[in-house]
């Protein structure tokens, strides 16, 4: 999965060494004491975190490690036992999920939510802000909407044609593939105007084919002044995309740093391999692969 | 057997206030579930709370027939919103229990005798529609007496204002229901039908939308209840949980997320009642099937149940609907 | 029968009044019209007489409430009353005691007393009354027996609620026809005991034998090919209400709209202490209950088959994995389901007592509000549930209307469900 032209990689993000919890130049997230308990099992205990405004930051770590966890907590899908956060100095804590989508910090899902019933465009068109004629009063007057929904099908079909869904606007989401419809719900994410875009596991499921162009409208969205926080498992594209990795392990943050150098580090490599013992083959089998992957780089 | 006189009655029963009644009760289910994907098993307390509302505000508190009217319209608002708190945050199932249970709740609520002065306990309420006062909804029929239309479809004055009221709902609240679910609020709905949590994730308040639905749904079931009242007595006995079995079973006939659905499968449903009614105690009279017209009348209602069945496993999407908007998604 | 006349004589007996039992009223003829009546207009009818020391007394109003009927009336010059009710069942008899001479009270039972009708449509109820205060039996003993009561009935309740908690938690299938499963237990211990007289040790296992075979009938008939097709658990749920209105108007069909009985369902209560009354059917009931529910607890707890239940149950993808044969299971659980909603239904047709066609369909939401109480799919959630239901409704009507017990264990379901979706016993759903 070589590439020619290398992204443009920001650096420089943090103050001070590259420590678990450092703080960043410019954060536009910070998480302060976050912890989830499920039935006595810590899922995250997370002490400090910042997320560096502008940049792509990857939040990588072994299966179990409370990745996913984490993003439910910080988008408001689930409620932590303890914890403060905040987006750009607004506080998020105990605000719900789609106050948070609205404060500008928006996400994906690991399995794909596409919305299948309806077709492309109209996937699209919801994601949109503000609209007047999503009021129940307002939607029986299409006087009120009809100039507005106009102008949110022109961006919708604008941002359709960069993710090369235009083709499809008419088609049942159903319709799509795995890969397009993760493209569709990125595309869809940013009809919102997001500044955070949080995307857990972009790549899963992705036809090789899609991958490039996935990654180039990652890339993109930094270009466009947006923050990415992003899960993935294909260390190629962490190495490939990420300004700054973050590593998760058993709940803990237990490295930060710059792509290259934090791969080296021995707290990841005992984090991947530490877990070995007591998980069962078929997660085992995963994970050599993952190591595998990161090592040919 | 009286072929004729099984037609002429199968006729009636395409236009009857029945029909019209409960067509807007399958029309606020068409709402919850096929639109919004609420699992609402509680339609028959919605029209009780219509019915019950309309009647009890003209008779104790005196008010006239459309102000009666409004006042069942905002006790079913009340429910819903009373209903939705708590129980719109559960998952389907949960909430098919839920609402079950609400309806009989309110069902044995109008039953009890601790409110027999209001209610009328197990007799129910009548003579509301006709006041001496000159507030009642027959009061204000505009239709001079006699005898209206032609063939089976013939009717006295007082049958004919119904009707006319009926179907005036009917149509406004097709039309109100196609405005609503091809406006941007609706597309946020069905949105939320399929995947609540990615609505969510987009900004949009997904508990508020789907208030707003149990409401707009409970307010149609609720019309279907007063349109039930206009010519009916209202009892306990009416809104039973088989009613909402049944409005499941047209809604689910005609096809849950389509508008116009709800109203042909209710239409169907009731028409197709009213043949076998006729067929099934012919059959049993004339000695054709060795059965009492008691056990005849009996078969109608297995023929419900197996029809029900056969429907959902063979047709979900009803027979005007989309199988690609197909309902059952989870 | 006036045993307790005698007791005129005995000064510890605190004078206590005549009850009077009339044979004639028990064989169905009708009182001489002379009785102060009301609701002639009707067959069934409830009738008593009220006399202290065999004095008649005059004038005490009576109240009889249940089935959504109410009626009163007050006793004429011979201390009679009678009162016409539209249909038998059980009604709530009240003597109005401020309408009882000075220093008279109802010495047993309280004031107000449930009274069910038999086979016949007459049923006599007189109260022990005679000097003493007012509500003589303390409100402790009224609770405990309340409580016995709501033991009783939910241990009844629990019997249905486990199997279609099990069905639930392995399937997926809220069953709106469990019900009928509970009233074709009920029926064909009518057809073996009744219709066919065979002694009821022999009757009802043959019943609660067949109404576990139906289990495998339906899951092998309909369940497994619908599973199979891959209907949602929406879709499944719909299917099994019209598989209830389907099945409850068959048997409608054949047994009709009447109340039938089975033998031994009028055995006399005898009080055991304070208010506490229990016939012999009761006991043997609750015993067969608990003995049932610990077989079935042995069996989900202990035996392979049953671990591999509550396995699937867990993570249905992950049991077939691990190599258990996920439709064996699930047959040998609607077997076991329908078995004991078969039983129930025998137990609920003597608590009620009736068997009638819809008799299942009356405790389904009781069931659904055990299962859901307990936490839907887990099966001691749906006992701990059942018997949480089955006590509320019986202590309720201490505090609310006799018909409006149901009310009170539904509100209490849905304020649960508030507080606790996940149900008393169930596990919070993990989240990521």
């Amino acid at each position: 999965m070589s590439n020619n032209a290398s992204p443009q990689k920001s650096t420089d993000l943090h103050i001070g060494a590259a420590v678990p919890g450092c703080q960043k130049k410019d954060p536009i997230l910070v998480a302060d004491h976050i912890k989830k308990t499920f039935g006595g099992l810590t899922a995250v205990d997370v002490e400090h975190l910042e997320v560096p405004k502008n940049a792509i930051t990857a939040l990588i770590g072994p299966n179990g490690a409370g990745k996913t966890t984490l993003f439910n907590l910080l988008t408001g899908f689930d409620t932590p036992d303890t914890g403060t956060w905040s987006l750009m100095g607004n506080s998020l804590s105990g605000v719900p999920s789609f106050k948070v989508a609205k404060l500008g910090q928006v996400r994906t899902f690991q399995l794909t939510k596409a919305l299948g019933l309806l077709t492309v465009l109209e996937n699209m068109k919801l994601g949109a802000k503000d609209q007047k004629g999503e009021n129940l009063l307002t939607a029986l007057v299409p006087a009120i909407w009809r100039k507005q929904d106009k102008e949110i099908e022109v961006k919708a079909l604008e941002l359709l044609s960069r993710f090369k869904l235009d083709a499809k606007k008419d088609d049942f989401a159903a319709s799509l593939s795995g890969g397009q419809r993760k493209l569709l719900e990125m595309a869809r994410a940013l009809m919102t105007d997001p500044v955070l875009v949080m995307l857990d596991e972009p790549m899963a499921g992705v036809n090789p084919a899609l991958t490039q162009s996935l990654l180039d409208h990652v890339l993109d969205l930094k270009k466009q002044g947006m923050t990415v926080l992003f899960v993935e498992h294909d260390m190629h594209m962490v190495r490939h995309i990420a300004d700054w990795v973050v590593v998760m392990a058993e709940g803990k943050i237990v490295a930060e740093g710059p792509p290259d150098t934090v791969m080296k580090e021995q707290a990841v490599i005992d984090a991947y391999l530490g877990s070995h013992q007591d998980t069962d083959l078929g997660e085992v089998t995963g994970r050599i692969k993952i190591i595998k992957d990161g090592g040919q780089a | 057997m009286d072929w004729g006189s099984i037609l002429n009655n199968t006729l009636q029963g395409l236009l009857t206030p029945t029909t019209l009644a409960f067509s807007l009760a399958a029309l606020g289910l068409a709402m919850h579930f096929g639109f919004a994907g609420l699992l609402n098993f509680g339609i028959a307390g919605f029209m009780a709370i219509g019915g019950y509302g309309y009647a009890i505000a003209v008779l104790t508190f005196g008010l006239p027939w459309w102000a009666g009217m409004l006042f069942g319209i905002v006790g079913s608002i009340i429910f819903a919103l009373i209903l939705g708190i708590p129980t719109l945050r559960l998952r389907g199932d949960y909430l098919a229990i839920v609402t079950i249970a609400s309806a009989e709740i309110i069902r044995l609520l109008f039953l009890t005798t601790a409110f027999t002065d209001v209610t009328g306990s197990a007799d129910g309420l009548f003579g509301f529609n006709t006041r001496t006062d000159g507030s009642g909804f027959q009061n204000a029929n505009p239709l001079p007496a006699g005898s209206y239309g032609a063939g089976p479809f013939t009717y006295n004055e007082q049958t004919l204002w119904v009707l006319i009221f009926g179907i005036i709902m009917l149509v406004v609240g097709v039309v109100l229901l196609w405005a609503l679910m091809r406006s941007p609020w609706g597309r946020v709905i069905k949105g939320i039908r399929e995947d609540e949590d990615a609505i969510r994730a987009l900004g949009k308040n997904v508990f508020a939308y789907k208030m707003q639905a149990l409401v707009i749904g409970g307010v149609y079931g609720a019309m279907g209840g007063i349109v039930y009242a206009t010519f009916a007595n209202v009892s306990p006995g009416v809104f039973v949980t088989s009613l909402t079995f049944f409005i499941w079973t047209s809604l689910l006939l005609g096809g849950a997320a389509t508008i116009l659905g709800p109203v042909i499968g209710s239409i169907l449903f009731w028409t197709l009642q009213a043949f076998l009614t006729n067929v099934l105690s012919e059959v049993a009279i004339s000695g054709i099937l060795p059965v009492s017209t008691t056990q005849a009348s009996t078969l109608r209602f297995v023929l419900v149940g197996v029809g029900l069945m056969l429907l959902v496993i063979y047709r979900p999407q009803g027979i005007f609907g989309d199988k690609r908007e197909l309902t059952f998604v989870k | 029968m006036n045993i307790l006349s005698s007791s005129h004589t005995n000064r510890l007996a605190r004078g206590i009044a005549i009850s009077f039992l009339s044979f004639i009223a028990v064989l169905g003829i009708a009182m001489p019209a002379s009785a102060d009546s009301v609701g002639e207009e009707y067959e069934a009818a409830i009738l008593g007489n009220v006399r202290i020391d065999g004095e008649p007394i005059q004038g005490v109003r009576i109240v009889v409430d249940g089935n959504g009927y109410n009626a009163e009336t007050v006793t004429d010059e011979k201390g009679r009353w009678l009162i016409g009710v539209p249909q038998t069942g059980t009604y709530n008899v009240t003597l109005d005691e401020s309408t009882l001479p000075e220093g008279i009270a109802v010495l047993e039972g309280g004031a107000t007393q449930e009274v069910e009708f038999g086979r016949t449509d007459r049923v006599t109820k007189n109260f022990f009354i005679g000097e003493g205060t007012r509500n003589a039996t303390s409100l402790f003993d009224q609770i405990v027996a309340r409580l016995v009561y709501g033991i009783n009935f939910g241990l009844m309740l629990g019997l249905a609620a486990v199997g279609l908690s099990l069905v639930y938690g392995t399937t997926g299938l809220s069953n709106f026809a469990h019900g009928e499963m509970v009233t074709i237990g009920a029926v064909l211990a009518l057809i073996f005991g009744v219709v066919l007289q065979l002694p009821l040790w022999i009757a009802i296992p043959i019943a609660v034998g067949l109404s576990a075979g139906f289990g495998w009938l339906m899951d092998a008939g309909l369940w497994r090919p619908v599973r199979k097709m891959g209907l949602g658990i929406v879709q499944l749920m719909i299917v099994s209400i019209g598989l209830s209105l389907a099945l409850r108007y068959i048997i409608q069909f054949f047994i009709g709209g009447g109340t039938e009985q089975l033998p031994g369902f009028d055995e006399p209560r005898v009080t055991l202490f304070g208010a506490t009354a229990l016939s012999s059917t009761d006991l043997i009931s609750m015993a067969l209950s608990i003995v049932v529910i610990g077989g079935f607890a042995y069996w989900l707890l202990k035996t392979k088959t049953g671990k591999a239940t509550r396995a699937i149950s867990d993570n249905p993808d992950l049991a077939a994995a691990s190599g258990i044969d996920v439709d064996k299971v699930i047959r040998v659980v609607w077997i076991m389901a329908a078995g004991m909603a078969g039983l129930a239904g025998v137990l609920w047709a003597y608590f009620r007592p009736g068997i009638k066609w819809d008799m299942g369909t009356q405790i389904l939401l009781l069931i659904f509000a055990a299962v859901v109480l307990g936490g839907l799919g887990t099966a001691f959630g749906a006992l701990v549930g059942a018997l949480v239901v089955g006590i509320l409704i019986e202590t309720s009507s201490l505090l609310i209307p006799a018909d409006l017990k149901y009310v009170g264990a539904l509100v209490v379901l849905i304020l649960v469900l508030l507080v606790r979706p996940q149900g008393l016993l169930g596990k919070k759903q993990r989240i990521g």
